[in-house]
């Protein structure tokens, strides 16, 4: 029986048995430590570099540091555009437990809009990884202890202050400084990715957008050692980011504030230059906004409040808006005939209060129906004849007028430096084959001649164009900007007045008797703007306008009121004074507005007077 | 034949305490290690460090304890000890507490009780008891009856899930079938059978995140934030202490909280991180002595059991170690397991001195007999 034999057991044997097996369980110790240290020695010798690169590379993080925006100033330094700090609410993704739960407990403690939310979804889309979202801005201090309050139960919520844009005077400044709105994806993908990698506002309009590359400033750096949560522990570097350039305007806000005011009800532009540098003073389309309104995102209700409005307040009419310039082209139109010898200072016509082209029975009227008598030239643009500019635009001929014209500015870019104008239109022979495809018809010239028409010129056009008769042919680039001053030196860099050319060929006496005919626009007992001469103590040029509108567009609502009301003329007025030396041009449109000489002149006259009442203190010009 | 141990003639005091002093000095070597990385690990809280320190003397207190039960009795206690843990896992599997996603603990009322911990000892010696007076090397019949005695708590355990544990006990009871001479025939075949073993066990037997864990580990970078996050930051850590290390205190990884679990199963990239290669080394040293110190003991055991018993704890103690180090190197997939007497934690170490109180006790009770 083996097995019995085998059940005997053998402790000797055993002893060696194990002896072995003590010897393989030692040598197989030695094998898995040396393993280990194989190991250790490929992860920590062989492999060195390339690890310590990526344990650095986990701990040092370079933060970009957003640089503060660029102060805009009026030319007297009231302030217009200025970074105030505000408590804003703003979550980290990666610290919050439940994104959605926290949005719905938010949202009960504090009111946030459909939209807020929405504009906190779709940068979150965009952001890198532990950046810190804005969900709403402007927080009140009650919201802000309400949350705090709260702060246990809503981990990743965090309140900031950050410094966002303000506009004290938004509804003045929204159509000449614009504002800044949050970077959008289509700009994404126009800015420098570097320059902007700390920044969330961009200038969306006006001098904002503009200027932007000076106010926005240079970004800055901070080389940081954070923790695996993204926490900043320690600072190891900065280089901290360059402030964007302040910029000092030309425009002066009480001559805004004046000129916005004097509109009452009407809406409509006006413009105000220094005829001698092109300085902008005023700049004013009414009705307007309050631009604080897009800084952090419109509401819809808002937005829709603007955009549907009739009076279109987003509508920037002052650069944006063409007008015929109506009667207000007759003093260009007049010098144009003394320069090219058609009409003398001392021609008179007969008007009868109409007029008629050979071989055609269309009876051009004048807006006096019996007429005006004998007159000439300065008659002619005193009491806004319309019978004598049919005349001499026949005379003249479209191709002469049209170029007379635009040297005047007409249908030019006026390469104003915030740029965002039109250029209105200057109509041609050429230009009607090329855009209509039709020949120039006879007609036409006379229309075009009482600045009707095809004729389409913006207010800021209209203002350009008075300056450049006000200064006797010296065309001045119109500049909102006046200054630029770097606020890490101080120094302030002044922009100077560019002389964009200079009419020629016009002798002294043309200009003078233009200017003696404006003059007596208001001056003058049958002046169309005598209305404005009570109580003037300098001499103020002026030229009366009224343009047709047509008719009312098909969408519009029928309303018998509203109707009448928007199918009156426009009302113009442009100006310049004093007289003898010149130093402030305005244009005037007021929209539906009937009448340039009752409607129109009184509010470029209470610019006037605020601008020459406090001349010495608004520096130099 | 007898021999007689030169170093236990006279009565010194660590004899009659029952304490080998090489494994003390080895073990107390290792705790103060311990310590000192955890201090930096756990950002130099005092607090964590006094925790450790209590559970350390603890464990120490058990050490001292059990050396104090000689063998010929811990024998007679093994079937009591080992059906208890049976229960106690079946009891675990029905109405046990679930803690972090797995029910391994026992509510007792003052205390919780993890009976994996007990069966970390109880299989072993099991094991060693039902081996002890059978002939050796085992014939099949009782290697077979051995091999139910190892796999029935794993099984039990592997299902809480505790897939760490149950590796330690399924390795505790195998050691043990190795010193009894099992043919290394049979260990080759059954590495053969533990390839469709294996697949079937991927199939049927794991839990998703186990199986998440293998995968990470075969390409950690697939999922860098996911589940490899933590192999991908150790192997930072380790990497980037270099030959010499970054410093005591000086470690960015474990600072910047970029490693997860610094303090308990990822210590030792603290460890890599801070000492570098040398300070390794130095640690894998210590190890090894405590190992060889152990394999000492089992060899110069008297009797089958303590013999068995002595080998199978020690090399259990080297799969421990083996597998911590494996995967926080990256070496093994991700095995929840403390490096042993390094990691901050509870439990485990009371059981891990106990055993080292088992091999201290085998040594010193040694009957010293005269040579014939």
């Amino acid at each position: 029986m083996a097995r019995r034999i085998w059940l005997i057991k053998d402790p000797a044997r055993e002893r060696r048995l194990f002896r072995g097996r003590a010897i393989v369980a030692a040598l197989l110790s030695i094998t898995l430590i040396s393993i280990i240290l194989a190991r250790a020695f490929y992860l920590q010798v062989t492999l060195h570099d390339h690890y310590a690169t990526l344990s650095t590379n986990n701990r040092v993080t370079l933060q970009p540091l957003a640089p503060t925006r660029g102060l805009i100033y009026d030319r007297s330094g009231t302030i217009l555009a200025e970074n105030i700090p505000v408590f804003s609410l703003e979550l980290v993704e990666e610290r919050v437990e439940d994104l959605e739960r926290t949005l719905t407990d938010l949202r009960e403690l504090i009111s946030i809009s459909d939209e807020e939310l929405e504009q906190f979804r779709k940068t979150i889309r965009r952001k890198k990884r532990f950046d810190s979202v804005p969900l709403r801005y402007r927080l009140t201090d009650e919201e802000v202890a309400l949350i705090s309050v709260n702060r246990h139960r809503l981990l990743g919520v965090e309140i900031n202050s950050r410094l966002i844009r303000h506009y004290p005077h938004g509804n003045l400044t929204s159509h000449s400084i614009g504002y800044v709105g949050r970077i959008n994806e289509q700009e994404v993908r126009k800015i420098d990715p570097t320059r902007y990698v700390a920044t969330s506002h961009i200038g969306k309009s006006g001098v904002e957008r503009s200027h932007e590359s000076l106010l926005h400033g240079e970004v800055g750096y901070q080389q940081v050692e954070v923790n695996a949560r993204g926490r900043v522990l320690r600072i190891l570097d900065k280089q901290p980011p360059k402030p964007g350039d302040d910029l000092y305007l030309n425009l002066d806000v009480r001559l805004q504030q004046i000129a916005n005011d004097a509109f009452g009800k009407y809406r409509g532009a006006l413009v105000a230059m220094n005829p001698k540098t092109g300085a902008v003073l005023a700049m004013v389309s009414v009705p307007s906004y309050d631009s604080n309104l897009f800084v952090n995102g419109i509401s819809h209700a808002d937005y829709n409040r603007l955009t549907k409005s009739k009076d279109q307040p987003l509508f920037n009419r002052a650069l944006q808006g063409q007008y015929p310039p109506g009667s207000t082209t007759k003093p260009f139109l007049g010098l144009a005939g003394l320069v090219h010898n058609q009409i003398t200072v001392h021609d008179r016509i007969f008007c009868t209060g109409h007029y008629q082209l050979e071989n055609d029975d269309h009876r051009y009227r004048d807006w006096k129906k019996k007429g005006h008598g004998e007159l000439g030239v300065t008659r002619a643009i005193v009491e806004s004849c319309d019978v004598f500019f049919y005349d001499l635009a026949h005379e003249l001929g479209i191709d002469q007028l049209s170029i007379f014209l635009k040297r005047f500015g007409f249908g030019q870019a006026t390469n104003f430096d915030v740029g965002g104008d039109r250029p209105g239109l200057m109509p041609s022979r050429e230009w009607k084959r090329r855009v209509h495809n039709q020949p120039w018809y006879p007609g036409e010239t006379l229309i075009t001649g009482i600045g009707q028409g095809f004729l389409l010129a913006t207010p800021l056009q209209l203002a350009h164009s008075s300056s450049v008769m006000a200064t006797k042919g010296i065309d001045m680039q119109p500049q909102l900007v006046r200054s630029i001053e770097n606020r890490a030196t101080g120094k302030r860099e002044q922009i100077k007045p560019l002389i964009q050319k200079v009419i020629e060929g016009v002798s002294d006496n043309h200009w003078q008797r233009i200017h003696r005919a404006m003059q007596q626009v208001v001056h003058g007992f049958a002046g169309t703007a005598r209305s404005i001469n009570k109580g003037l103590e300098y001499k103020v040029a002026g030229k009366t306008g009224t343009a047709q509108v047509f008719g009312i567009k098909q969408d519009e609502e029928y309303n018998v009121e509203d109707i009448s009301e928007r199918l009156r003329d426009h009302a113009l007025f442009i100006s310049f004074a004093p007289v003898e030396s010149p130093e402030i041009a305005i244009s005037v449109i007021v929209e539906n507005g009937g009448s340039g000489g009752s409607v129109a002149a009184p509010i470029a006259r209470k610019v006037l007077d605020e601008y020459m009442k406090n001349k010495p203190f608004r520096g130099d010009s | 034949m007898l021999e007689s141990s030169s170093a236990y003639h006279g009565s010194s005091f660590s004899e009659r305490i029952h304490i080998d002093l090489p494994l003390l000095a080895g073990l107390l070597l290792l705790s103060a290690i311990g310590l000192v990385t955890l201090y930096s690990a756990g950002n130099q809280n005092m607090d964590l460090i006094w925790r450790q320190v209590t559970r350390l003397s603890v464990a120490f207190g058990v050490m001292l304890i059990v050396a104090q039960i000689p063998p010929e009795m811990l024998r007679r206690w093994v079937r009591p000890l080992f059906l208890i843990g049976l229960a106690m896992l079946i009891t675990v599997l029905v109405m046990g507490t679930v803690g972090k996603g797995a029910q391994r603990w026992l509510e007792l009322g003052f205390a919780r009780f993890q009976p994996s911990e007990l069966m970390k000892l109880a299989v072993p010696m099991m094991v060693a008891w039902y081996l002890h007076e059978k002939p050796l090397p085992p014939w099949n019949r009782h290697l077979a009856v051995a091999l139910l005695i190892v796999m029935l708590p794993t099984l039990l355990i592997a299902k809480q899930p505790d897939l760490g544990t149950a590796i330690l006990i399924a390795s505790s009871g195998i050691a043990v079938l190795l010193f009894a001479g099992l043919r290394w025939r049979l260990v080759a075949y059954a590495f053969l059978l533990l390839i469709p073993i294996a697949t079937l066990l991927w199939h049927y037997g794991m839990h998703a995140y186990q199986r998440q864990r293998v995968l990470t580990f075969l390409n950690p970078e697939s999922d860098p934030l996911g589940s490899g996050y933590h192999i991908i930051q150790s192997k930072i850590a380790i990497g980037s202490g270099g030959l010499y290390g970054k410093g005591w205190l000086n470690g960015t990884q474990s600072h910047l909280d970029f490693l997860p679990e610094r303090h308990t199963d990822f210590v030792f990239a603290v460890f890599g991180e801070e000492f570098g290669f040398a300070g390794i080394a130095l640690l894998m040293l210590i190890y090894l002595a405590v190992i060889l110190r152990g394999l000492h003991i089992a060899a110069q055991a008297q009797d089958t059991f303590s013999r068995l018993l002595a080998g199978g704890l020690t090399m259990t103690f080297l799969v421990y170690l083996f597998v911590n180090i494996g995967m926080v190197s990256g070496l093994l997939p991700v095995v929840g397991l403390p490096l042993p007497l390094i990691s901050y934690g509870g439990s485990s170490m009371v059981t891990l001195m106990a055993a080292f109180g088992i091999l201290c006790s085998i040594h010193t009770h040694r009957k010293l007999l005269k040579s014939s």
